[in-house]
């Protein structure tokens, strides 16, 4: 049992795999809303490689840096979602594949 | 041993969150695959003995962000998606591009691997919320404060694209 016991490895391939997932997911879906909970997961398995680092180093730095990233997050979500509700109520859809109207 | 199942179990949770989230339809069963992510680093934080995060994590994002999220789902009315089945080219790239992100990643990470030992110190010393504080008051106090600025400039932010705009002059 001794090669299952996590090390820093096994949380930092955790930590590539949610991001992986979540670089599928941003560039598959239509749904803008489902798009930016991609991004939320993105910004999560970062999260969890910088505390990891910050774990086996011993050292306040990473841990800092996660928090300044979910107050980050926080405001990204919020000013995010209110762009989806304003493009929602002008066009009744929010598939971001019909959001062209910078094009020209 | 219980550490070893923990871990083992949570990283399975969290990836398991993270593929209903990309590839269920239903945007609200997304968001809920979102949540068991969410709640699964929450837990790996503790397992890395990181308190004051994982307690954070539940609260800004459990508690907070995914609310927001189901409330906009909820208040849309958002049908499923209609999800592509057969191959075509954007997606394809899509998933290319992830899964070499992903091999090369596991390529970097391998030269961390110690195979039967956790290779971290057996304490971490900035897990708890004094030495947290204290380094927030000393080290970081500037960044902590213009993180307000940045809270504050969201939330006008916010009011200001969503409002109801009516030209009237």
């Amino acid at each position: 049992m001794d090669f299952l016991q996590p090390n820093v490895a096994s949380y930092l391939m955790v930590s590539a795999a949610m991001f992986a997932l979540g670089v599928i997911g941003v560039m598959i879906r239509r749904n803008g809303i489902v798009v930016f909970m991609c991004l939320e997961l993105m910004l999560n398995a970062v999260n969890l490689a910088l505390v990891t680092f910050s774990r086996m180093h011993d050292n306040a730095t990473g841990s800092m840096l996660v928090f300044f990233v979910m107050c980050v997050a926080a405001a990204e979500a919020v000013v995010g979602l209110s762009i989806v509700l304003a493009l929602f109520r002008n066009k009744l859809d929010i598939d971001i594949n019909k959001v062209n109207i910078f094009q020209w | 041993m219980v550490e070893t199942f923990l871990f083992w179990t949570f990283a399975i949770l969290g990836i398991a969150g993270a593929v209903a989230l990309v590839f269920n339809p239903s945007p609200v069963y997304a968001a809920l695959g979102l949540i068991l992510n969410l709640f699964s680093i929450a837990a790996l934080y503790l397992s890395l003995q990181a308190e004051f995060l994982a307690v954070i994590q539940i609260m800004v994002y459990a508690g907070a962000i995914m609310v927001l999220f189901l409330f906009v789902i909820m208040l849309l009315n958002l049908q499923a998606e209609q999800m592509e089945t057969r191959f075509d080219l954007r997606r394809g790239l899509a998933f290319i591009i992830g899964l070499a992100f992903l091999g090369e990643m596991f390529y970097i990470f391998r030269g961390f691997a110690t195979p039967g030992q956790s290779s971290f110190p057996a304490e971490f010393s900035f897990g708890r919320v004094e030495r947290i504080g204290q380094e927030m008051m000393t080290h970081f106090l500037f960044p902590f404060e213009m993180i307000s600025v940045v809270l504050l400039a969201a939330l006008i932010g916010a009011v200001v694209v969503a409002r109801k705009h009516t030209y009237q002059d």
